[in-house]
């Protein structure tokens, strides 16, 4: 068994990032991103009958029926997915497993976040909770994570990034040059946040430490946002008159929440999604055209390039200062600039990693498109690379 | 130092903070497969055993990995900073979450040997386990 041929995407939208969304509601950004996406794929309302969301704050329950709701749908196959940056690429495959079981034939994937300022409430301060940020949360984290400070996802990458220097060889310029050509990219992308905002290496080793050895130019800014894509059936991709991005393979691991208890900070649940993606897809790596990698932090792409096979263990410093990385280059990554240069809107954040693909693989590119583009690599991290989930996108079945 | 507090803990947990007030860090052992866990779980987490006892750590331990927070990671510790977050491997085996205190962060390194050392007790009756140099 295989998700190959069994789903292709043929919509697609995204919203520009924002830095603030005052007074829209997640659900009014799923609303509008979702309905994008069903015009770009030139469906109507009543072709949807299958949605898949995520949990957020303000609405952490019943999510999928609260926007079938808003935005008037009516569904056979409706679920969540709680995956963190993994979320978007996790819910692609779900989508085209739930049609392969003939219960959907157009699924609406789609993820929103919006971004509060914040501003003091009058009136006498709420008790912050005994466990201050983990008060309310009753899982380990809060009793064995919080009192300590790691929390966040700054410290936890930072701690991974540390052991990775300790056992491997990298330098601080081959980390910082992914920012850099990510940046690049994102200077062909008018939607990315940081557009028309240059760096060099230089400048991303002399912004500010944040947690040892992560400079503030290698960590991603947060955004409100939102995208959303549309999953559908072989048959009904046929009939459509519009360019496909077929989904061949897809692969998925989750080993842990919190890093401190992974089985292994090196040996990270990448491997055996990417491997499971290519196997699936029967690509080898070297015919992918396009890395779309997460990218909360630089260290992530570098890791990622290792586990997922595109170099070997400890030769991703190396294959970094040996490859461009820009859309013209000979190893393209994050054609849309990544989340560090995009900004990350909440899980639209990881999703974007999965609209660039398809619209990379759908030849709709623009002035970034990736020249003979056959096979485009999709990696979705949650967490503190706790979640993986890879995919394979191809412009054939 | 002052950290944010672990909370109301578990039926599961409690004997664990119970005993950081007298100065211990208990870790779990399964009686199945004899390997020792931590935090503490209703079932051992290599095996699924439910047959598990408590055993004290000794309290010998290596830096696993760390990183050096320049920002506050928590609002408790705004004004602590520069301070160091830490995974240390017990001899015991498992891995824990902790600071590294009683000495300059940049002096910390990967490997390097620590030891337990218990803040003092607070309000809730529990103190948390950091560690220093040995
Ligand atoms: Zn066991």
């Amino acid at each position: 068994m295989s998700v190959r041929g069994t789903a292709a995407v043929v919509g697609v939208a995204e919203l520009k990032p924002t830095r603030w969304t005052d007074n829209v509601s997640t659900i009014d950004l799923f609303t509008q991103v979702g309905l994008a996406a069903i015009a770009d794929a030139g469906l109507e309302l009543s072709d949807i009958d299958g949605l898949v969301a995520h949990p957020m704050a303000g609405v952490p329950m019943l999510v999928p029926s609260t926007l079938i709701e808003s935005m008037g749908l009516r569904c056979s196959f409706a679920s969540t997915v709680d995956l963190g940056g993994a979320t978007g690429a996790a819910m692609v495959w779900r989508a085209a497993a739930a049609i392969a079981a003939g219960q959907a034939n157009a699924v609406l994937c789609v993820t929103a976040a919006r971004r509060q300022r914040r501003i003091e409430a009058p009136g006498p301060k709420r008790p912050s909770g005994s466990g201050g940020v983990g008060g309310k949360d009753t899982s380990a984290w809060a009793e064995f994570e919080v009192p300590y400070g790691n929390v966040g996802a700054n410290i936890g990458y930072a701690m991974i990034a540390q052991r990775y220097l300790h056992e491997h060889r990298a330098t601080p310029e081959q980390l910082a040059k992914i920012a850099v050509h990510q940046r690049d990219n994102a200077c062909v992308n008018p939607d990315a946040w940081f557009y028309g905002e240059r760096i060099t290496v230089d400048d991303v080793l002399n912004s500010p430490m944040v947690a040892d050895p992560l400079h503030l130019l290698e960590i991603v800014m947060p955004s409100g946002g939102g995208a959303a894509l549309v999953v559908v059936s072989p048959e009904l991709a046929r009939k459509l008159d519009r360019p496909k991005a077929w989904l061949l393979g897809a692969g998925e691991c989750t080993t842990h929440k919190t890093i401190t208890y992974a089985p292994s900070l090196m040996d990270t649940a990448i491997k055996p999604a990417a491997d499971r993606a290519f196997a699936q897809a029967g690509v080898t790596r070297d015919q992918i055209g396009l890395a779309s990698l997460y990218d909360c932090y630089t260290i992530t792409v570098l890791v990622t390039l290792e586990e997922a096979g595109f170099c070997v263990r400890g030769g991703g410093g190396r294959f970094v200062e040996e490859h461009d990385l820009r859309f013209n280059g000979d190893f393209p990554l994050n054609t849309h600039g990544g989340q560090l240069s995009f900004s990350q809107p909440g899980l639209a954040g990881g999703m974007s990693h999965v609209t660039e693909a398809v619209r990379q693989v759908q030849q709709r590119g623009g002035e970034r498109q990736v020249k003979d583009l056959s096979f485009a690599f999709v990696n979705g991290n949650g967490g503190i690379m706790s979640e993986e989930c890879a995919l394979i996108l191809g412009v054939e079945p | 130092m002052s950290h944010p507090r672990p909370g109301r803990a578990s039926v599961v947990t409690r004997p664990f903070w119970e005993a950081t007030a007298e100065g211990r860090f208990l870790i779990q052992r399964c009686g199945a497969c004899h390997k020792a866990a931590f935090y503490p779980r209703p079932a051992c987490p290599h095996c699924g055993s439910a047959e598990l006892g408590w055993e004290d750590a000794c309290g010998a331990a290596t830096v696993h990995t760390f990183s050096i927070a320049r920002r506050p990671t928590h609002p408790k510790f705004t004004g602590d900073e520069p301070y160091v977050v830490a995974i240390v491997e017990l001899a015991e085996g498992p891995h824990v979450t902790t600071n590294i205190v009683e000495c300059d962060p940049d002096d910390v390194w990967i490997g390097m040997p620590v030891e337990l050392v218990f803040d003092e007790v607070g309000d809730d009756g529990y103190a948390l386990a950091l560690f220093r140099p040995t």
